[in-house]
């Protein structure tokens, strides 16, 4: 049976601490990028800071982690992209990027309306000795290519090597959990099958204080988020007129980075 | 000196007057230095990658691909002139096909280069056509610019064959002589390949599902973008031929083409401008009404940042759009040559503004509820390859109307006409 893997993030609970980033980013051997800004940094895991806008004792502000969400239909990347270098994989669901397929036009990061898409604009390089942390399961990624997040796809195949080494055929859940799931020290991020009724994240991704980013255009994001505030939740909607929220420009928000 | 002026003549066409070879370096110098700059700012971003550039993550399209936008829509002068003289048989339009030509190589080859700057691994430019996914605007264009650059080179090669000294080899007059028969299907094929290009690269933007500024709805797989594109690109075209010849003519001192040809040329661009001024305010109001608002974005959020207000959806169509259609269409004000200039001018900035929007605006606008809106300044060496095009461009087009026969008219006689 396919799996659908996705995410629900509690906003609730995020403490804007930037674990799930530095594990990310270690992960997947992000490279050390010190001229980068917080437009030009590979950061497949951002955590963002979003205000209601208000000021003094009304104002109210979380930290909403931004990655790839995993878009289910038409999803604009997997749309756009001239060389297939993006697909769905449809045992998983997980959007995968082929950075050694990329031509670096960087059309899919102009179709992506979360912006977690990243281009490789400088050679990736580490100080010294750092080589030497890299994760051998994950291959770098040249200079010219984009990269987002994965799920971390190399967990998955380590859990599948353990099934198939054990004579199963489905693999056991605990064993691929993404490493900022494994790092949020709140618990904040739960990871799962959103294809199985059972899992606790299909239940809490149809639970009243669940939403998703930009849910009107339709691509079905896979990638879930649930407050019990109604200004965060409000930010389902790209009006957020309603929600408190009176002017994205002046909704103060800013970029945690991992440079 | 006078040896080198002596061989210089031998080059240029019996019975045609060109300025002296010291005043034609004098005019090509500043034109090389600007494009060697920009062949050298080309050169640092592929050695040491695209962070030489201005752009970002939030900003990965930016002047280049603007660029590559415009020239091609205003190089769409040269698939619909040979598409009204050899298809519609507007021959009256003859004397300005040579020219049209060389506009339309010079534009798509400039704009094939940037591109080929733009990528981050362009030696990867053939996995489009191993890897192909049949989904994507992106590979339509691909495919279609580079047939019609061929096209554009085959239809280019008998015109430099021309030349009076290449004429003298026998071997490239059988040549020039055989690819002259082909030039009718070259022009048809030219057309086709240039309808699906221009169309797709409207489609590129249409199709963002995730850019509500850019998204519109269609028919079938094509957006409404798709249309807008041919029609803006078919309109705009033969006005940017316009300009480029009053140019030629301002800076050599010569009557190159009469202005009975400029004229229809200015007829046919403003009814065809009337045409997409009026597809494109239904286009607007469908998007701004319907389209738009079903994504849970309103339209006037738009419009709320500077300078992307509402004056500038106002230009494009009104002072960029209806006015020249206006100017270009009625016989009388078509008649004076500075209204026709004026208008022509209107029309070229009216397709690179909405070139422009679609790029720049679409990516500088928020798309999430926290999005801020964003401001980018290209690089000096994105300026200088952006200059560098259009150098190139200036000296490609010098070098052809010194040495070959551009302008059929201006010797009196079209004999040189390809095709003719």
């Amino acid at each position: 049976m396919s799996a659908r893997y996705g995410m629900v993030i509690d906003l609730d609970r995020c403490t804007g601490c930037g674990s799930c980033m530095v594990a990310c980013a270690s992960e997947n051997n992000v490279p050390a990028l010190p001229r980068a800004t917080a437009r030009t940094g590979i950061t497949p895991m951002l955590v963002r800071r979003v205000s209601n806008g208000r000021e003094g004792s009304e104002q109210r502000e979380a930290f909403i982690p931004i990655l790839c969400m995993h878009c289910e239909e038409e999803t604009p990347c997997v749309h756009v992209c001239p060389q297939q270098a993006v697909e769905v994989d449809q045992a998983t669901g997980i959007v995968m990027q082929m950075p050694q397929r990329c031509l670096g036009c960087r059309y899919c990061m102009t179709a992506c309306p979360y912006h977690a898409r990243y281009f490789n604009w400088s050679d990736p390089k580490w100080p010294k000795g750092m080589e030497a942390s890299l994760n051998p399961g994950v291959a770098t990624r040249m200079r010219g290519v984009v990269e987002k997040c994965n799920l971390c796809h190399a967990r998955l195949h380590s859990a599948q090597e353990k099934a198939a080494a054990a004579g199963k055929r489905e693999i056991d859940p605990a064993d691929y959990v993404p490493a900022c799931v494994e790092s949020c020290p709140t618990g904040a991020i739960q990871f799962g099958n959103l294809a199985d009724p059972s899992d606790p994240v299909t239940r809490d991704s149809h639970s009243p204080s669940a939403f998703r980013l930009l849910a009107k255009i339709g691509t079905e994001p896979k990638i879930y988020y649930k407050s019990k505030e109604a200004w965060v939740r409000a930010l389902a909607e790209p009006n957020s007129t309603a929600s408190g929220i009176t002017s994205r420009a002046s909704s103060g928000t800013s970029e945690a980075h991992h440079g | 000196m006078a040896s080198t002026a002596l061989a210089d003549r031998r080059w240029i066409a019996r019975g045609e007057e060109r300025t002296s070879l010291s005043k034609f370096l004098f005019w090509l110098a500043p034109w090389v230095v600007l494009l060697a700059l920009g062949v050298y700012a080309a050169g640092l971003c592929l050695y040491y990658g695209l962070n030489q550039t201005n752009m970002d993550n939030r900003f990965a399209f930016g002047l280049w691909i603007f660029l590559d936008l415009g020239i091609i829509a205003l190089g769409a002068g040269a698939f619909f002139t040979g598409f009204l003289v050899y298809i519609l048989k507007r021959s009256e339009l003859r004397p300005i096909l040579n020219a049209s030509v060389v506009v339309g190589f010079i534009c798509y080859s400039g704009a094939v280069a940037i591109l080929g700057i733009d990528v981050g691994q362009p030696l990867r430019f053939w996995f489009t056509f191993w890897h192909p996914n049949t989904h994507s605007m992106l590979t339509e264009v691909t495919f279609c610019i580079s047939c019609y650059l061929t096209v554009l080179c085959l239809e280019y090669i008998p015109i430099l064959l021309r030349n009076r000294q290449l004429r003298k080899l026998p071997s490239f007059l059988v040549f020039e002589h055989q690819l002259h028969k082909l030039v009718p299907v070259l022009a048809a094929v030219g057309t086709l390949l240039s309808f699906f290009h221009q169309g797709s690269l409207g489609g590129l933007y249409g199709v963002l599902r995730g850019r509500p500024f850019a998204f519109r709805q269609g028919f079938f797989i094509w957006p409404s973008t798709f249309f807008l594109f041919i029609l803006s690109a078919i309109a705009t075209g033969p006005s940017f031929l316009i300009l480029i010849t009053s140019a030629a003519e301002k800076v050599t001192g010569k009557k190159l083409v009469p202005h009975d040809v400029l004229r229809r040329l200015g007829f046919i661009s403003g009814a065809l401008l009337g045409i997409y001024v009026a597809a494109k305010s239904i286009d607007t109001l469908i998007w701004l009404n319907f389209t738009s608002p079903s994504r849970g974005f309103a339209g006037w959020q738009y419009y709320m940042y500077k300078p992307f207000g509402t004056p500038i959806l106002f230009a494009e169509i009104v002072l960029f759009g209806l006015v020249p259609a206006f100017l270009l269409t009625f016989r009388r004000t078509a008649a004076q040559r500075g209204l026709l200039l004026t208008a022509a001018f209107l029309a070229c900035c009216g397709v690179l503004m909405n070139r422009f929007v679609l790029t720049v605006q679409t990516l500088a606008l928020p798309t999430l509820p926290f999005d801020e809106f964003l401001q980018y300044t290209p690089s000096w060496q994105e300026l200088a390859s952006f200059g560098g095009v259009i150098a190139y461009g200036v000296i490609v087009f010098s070098l052809s109307y010194r040495y070959l026969p551009l302008f059929a008219q201006s010797k009196g006689d079209d004999a040189h006409v390809p095709g003719h």
